[in-house]
């Protein structure tokens, strides 16, 4: 069983880290780096998982966490945010959108794979 | 011969009639059987007290003293019903809603409920109609006294029957006028009665009408031809007077106490002024229709010297038509004793509500209004008042020996109750109106009246010769007809004009110099607004009110039966049982209504104030108003400068606020832009290091990778907070510039090479290194910077297959311009106006730092005494960097 992460970030230094560690723990890993489209590349990719920046050019991750939410097929799709904007404010505005797992900015690959991990597993249980 | 005996039977047939009439309408009513009752027809018919014995009889006398002139009396009428009735239904409506009991009510209740308001119009009012309900008495004795003269018995005794009649009427009035204290039951017997005396006039009048035209005069063309010959068909018109008497008898058909209280009070359903508005002209066209002739074959027919105004009575009489002259005189007796009655009704009203019971009140001290049957004694202070003001009517007319001409009687007492329409109408359209602006309105209007119009009206025992002629103290512009020094305008129109316009300006005057209580701003919204909410908050808030005191003191006001339904219907509202609501706002104010509806609105307030505490309105503030408008005059006075002041302050204060907020929000948007931009490159630094440390066989290659992206990083966390820096220590002014000598050539050569090393991107540089040649006295370092940072800009930005910049050196104005132009696309126009802030960056391009180098170029150009800006309308990026020349300048 193939399982398919989609990482939506526009650094790609972070972005080359995240598919190293991903990619070795057997995930098959794709990205994209722009946010107006990224609603279109998730249906589009069909990912287990997606694993989102805020900052994005184009569209705030919070808009696209918004509009994936709205649609009834990508609702209950595990969405985890990342961002570098690390003020409370911003984990409460995730929330409310429906983000599945909220992380700042640095963070250690530990947890990142943790993460994945549980959402992945609860995503299989229901 | 028709023998005084017959006629007093007839009137106390008639007399018997109407009581009758009362009765059963009153009966019908209590028992809810009366739907005719409120119909339009009643309520049309029951206007027409405006008709009383002075346009009955004295139109007649009108037309043949001043020809055409009388119809001003009916026009001014008909011209509110049909062209101002929108007015009037907000009149009604207002009227209804407010439980207003007297038009002194309506204006005390409009101007947060100020008793003294209400005094005023009282006393107004009272002043006003005395001398009309002379004049009804009057009327009656002298049509009496034309029988009397046919009569050989010779019984007849002038006094004496004035006193009956009036002793008559006011046992009238006060048996149907003060049968019951509640509003919401209205004088059903009364109204009726007078409907009955309506139609009892109208048709009197036809009668005499028809007699003259068809049975003297020989139909309507002979009729007409008499009209011709006459000296009424070539009386000019006054245009003065005509407009002055049609907007008096306009202003008060609106502000008589007996037309308020049979249109507003009396009122049953606001629809019924809609089929008034059409069929209350009509009533005083056919009223009209047939004063001309009458009055033109009265002058032909009747001796010399006879008083035209008695006219209706002397030609049937003197054509022996005994029957016609008797229905003659029992309209002129309906026209009369309508008018008194309702007039009596609502003028005890007034008295009783805003001058007895206030002094009453007072004078039991503060528990007053649960310890008394007070219901009792306001019944019987409307009964003295009634009975007082029938005794001023009959005394006036004994003293003043009821020599004057009808019809100016009855324009001096109109002049007189016009003085309330800019406070009504200011009322009820103008929020801004307030009590100080109606009282100062009401007071100058009411002197100048008495002044020009009442006192040289009551003739010489009253006003002196000397004061006529010369003015109070020989001051001539003071003269009561010729106020200022402008003579020769008819007294009338020279009175109305000055009392009404100078009221209205005081009133216009004070309202806006002085500031309206809480209260009144409340009922001044209520009453303008009325058709936007029919309810609403009105002062009562959140008490500890014993329901069980408000019961009392309802009890003993409203009747015990009515009280309880009313708080029983209350308690159901809210959803309880029982008899005792809670004590609302909402429950507060439907009572006070309640009660207004009895002992009028400024009373009720202070009833229901005493026993809730804590009211706005007390008795003791009722009676201490005097003193307290004064004190609000000067108060008013000091708010205003200190509002003044105070609106200065909050201005500055609100700008400095403004301001705060926005740094703060600059600030809160710098800090988390920089908190991102840390983040960013420590997130890669992180997860590499660990990715280096806790990964078993990396092959060598991946590693130095990861290696160099760490230290990549690391450089550009490093640039950003040297950058960071840098700007804070610009934008403080903390800088200390390290000013030295050098020309502009050398500055380029180092910026390009310092630029251009160490990358890869290839960037063609042109530039005319003979034009360079320009000293410079500045931070050679500084301005280097700024260079430096736009050729590093254009390298890495400019997307031209074959990038290249050309840098232009010119000399704009007395300063040196140095353009820096790429053949790249450029910068988006949208955006332009935005590059030189901190953070700021176009599209996605991920190539530069932070977004800080522009706003840095812009501190030091600033600092250094130049500019920095996009140069639109170029090709490509271009930039313009320019400096002033001072130096150049002055070393040449």
């Amino acid at each position: 069983m193939s399982r398919k992460v989609l990482l939506i970030e526009d650094e790609p230094n972070i972005t080359e880290a995240i598919r190293f560690l991903l990619t070795r723990e057997g995930w098959q890993v794709e990205t994209h780096a722009e946010g107006t489209d990224a609603v279109d590349v998730i249906r589009a990719t069909q990912p287990d998982l997606v694993i989102l920046d805020v900052m994005l050019p184009g569209k705030s991750g919070m808009d696209i966490l918004r509009d994936l939410r709205d649609r009834d097929e990508m609702r209950d799709l595990p969405v985890l945010m990342l961002t570098a904007r690390g003020q409370s404010r911003d984990r409460d505005m995730a929330e409310k959108a429906g983000v599945s797992r909220f992380m700042t900015k640095p963070f250690s690959n530990t947890e990142v794979l943790t993460a994945v991990r549980d959402l992945h597993a609860q995503a299989s249980r229901t | 011969m028709a023998t005084l005996n017959v006629l007093i039977l007839v009137c106390l047939g008639y007399v018997v009639l109407l009581f009758g009439v009362a009765f059963a309408a009153d009966r019908l009513a209590a028992t809810g059987r009366s739907t005719w009752l409120r119909s339009p027809l009643v309520y049309t018919l029951s206007l027409s007290i405006y008709c009383t014995a002075w346009t009955f009889y004295g139109a007649v006398g009108y037309a043949a003293r001043s020809g055409l002139e009388f119809v001003t009396i009916y026009l001014g009428p008909t011209l509110v019903m049909i062209g101002w009735w929108w007015g009037l239904r907000k009149l009604v409506r207002v009227g209804r809603s407010q439980r207003v009991t007297s038009i002194a009510d309506l204006i005390s209740s409009r101007y947060g409920k100020s008793n003294t308001l209400a005094i005023c119009v009282t006393i107004l009012a009272v002043l006003g109609v005395t001398p009309y309900i002379a004049l009804q008495l009057q009327s009656i004795t002298l049509s009496f006294s034309i029988f009397a003269e046919a009569d050989p018995s010779g019984i007849y005794n002038e006094g004496a029957s004035v006193f009956w009649v009036a002793a008559g009427l006011a046992v009238f009035a006060i048996l149907f006028g003060t049968r019951n204290l509640d509003a919401n039951e209205r004088h059903h017997g009364v109204v009726t009665a007078v409907a009955i005396e309506a139609v009892v006039k109208l048709l009197a009048l036809l009668a005499v009408g028809i007699f003259v035209v068809w049975g003297i005069a020989g139909g309507i063309g002979p009729t007409m031809a008499r009209i011709d010959a006459s000296e009424i068909g070539t009386w000019g018109v006054d245009r003065g007077r005509w407009a002055a008497i049609t907007f008096l008898s306009a202003a008060a058909f609106v502000c008589l106490p007996r037309m308020f209280q049979v249109m507003v009070v009396e009122n049953d359903d606001e629809r019924h002024l809609r089929a008034a508005a059409w069929a209350f002209p009509l009533y005083l066209l056919l009223m009209s229709l047939f004063v001309v002739p009458i009055a033109v074959v009265g002058l032909d027919l009747m001796p010399e010297g006879t008083n035209p105004d008695l006219f209706v009575l002397t030609i049937p009489l003197a054509q022996g038509q005994e029957g016609l002259a008797m229905f003659s005189f029992l309209g002129g007796f309906s026209s009369a004793t309508s008018m008194v009655i309702v007039a009596a009704m609502a003028l005890s009203t007034m008295v009783s509500n805003h001058i007895v019971m206030p002094i009453w009140l007072s004078s039991q001290g503060g528990g007053v209004s649960v310890s008394g049957d007070v219901r009792d004694i306001v019944l019987f202070s409307r009964r003295v008042s009634i009975a007082v003001i029938m005794a001023l009517g009959y005394f006036y007319y004994r003293l003043s020996g009821g020599g004057a001409a009808l019809a100016s009687i009855g324009l001096i007492a109109f002049a007189g109750i016009a003085q309330i329409l800019p406070a009504l109408v200011g009322g009820l359209f103008w929020r801004g109106a307030t009590r100080i602006g109606a009282l100062a309105g009401l007071t100058v209007g009411f002197a100048l009246w008495v002044y020009t119009l009442l006192l040289p009206g009551m003739g010489g025992s009253f006003m002196s010769e000397a004061v006529m002629t010369y003015g109070p103290l020989g001051l001539g512009w003071l003269r009561p007809q010729a106020l200022f020094g402008i003579d020769g305008i008819d007294p009338m129109v020279h009175s109305v004009m000055w009392s009404l316009s100078l009221n209205t300006a005081a009133f216009c005057i004070g309202s806006l110099a002085s500031f309206p209580s809480p209260l009144e701003r409340l009922q001044g919204a209520q009453f303008v607004n009325v058709f936007d909410h029919s309810a609403g908050p009105r002062g009562w808030t959140g008490s500890v009110a014993q329901s069980e005191d408000l019961m009392i003191m309802s009890q003993r006001i409203l009747g015990a039966r009515e009280a309880q339904e009313f708080f029983h219907a209350e308690a159901e509202r809210q959803g309880g049982r029982g008899y005792l609501p809670e004590p609302t706002p909402t429950f507060l104010e439907r009572l006070e209504r309640e009660l207004s509806g009895s002992v009028g609105a400024a009373t009720a307030h202070a009833m229901i104030g005493q026993i809730v505490g804590g009211s706005s309105v007390s008795v003791e503030d009722l009676l201490a108003v005097a003193d307290e408008s004064a004190q609000l005059l000067e108060y008013s006075g000091q708010l205003e400068e200190k509002s003044s002041e105070l609106s200065h302050t909050a201005r500055k204060l609100r700008e400095a606020n403004e301001k705060l907020t926005q740094i703060s929000l600059q600030k809160d948007a710098f800090l988390s832009q920089v908190s991102h931009e840390l983040r960013t490159p420590m997130t890669s630094i992180r997860a590499f290091s660990e990715i280096l440390r806790d990964t078993e066989g990396l092959q060598p290659e991946e590693q130095t990778r990861y290696a160099a992206i760490i230290h990549d990083e690391a450089l550009r966390l490093t640039r950003l907070l040297d950058d960071l820096l840098d700007l804070s220590v610009l934008e403080n002014g903390q800088v200390n510039l390290n000013m030295g000598d050098g020309s502009l050539r050398e500055v380029l050569d180092r910026a390009i090479s310092a630029a251009l090393t160490g990358s890869d991107r290839p960037l063609r540089v042109r530039r005319h290194r003979g034009s360079e040649r320009i000293p410079l006295h500045t931070d050679l370092d500084r301005l280097g910077q700024v260079f430096i940072n736009l050729i590093a800009n254009a390298q890495k930005y400019c997307d031209a297959a074959e990038p290249s910049l050309t840098i232009s050196v010119h000399d704009v104005g007395g300063q040196v311009v140095v353009d820096f132009i790429d053949n790249g696309s450029g910068i988006p126009a949208d955006a332009q106006s935005m590059i030189f802030e901190k953070f700021a960056r176009v599209g996605s391009d991920k190539a530069g730092g932070a977004g800080l180098g522009l706003a840095i170029c812009r501190e030091i150009m600033q600092r250094l005494g130049g500019e920095v800006s996009y140069l639109a309308g170029q090709e490509g990026g271009a930039f313009r960097v320019s400096l002033p020349l001072a130096y150049k300048q002055a070393a040449q």
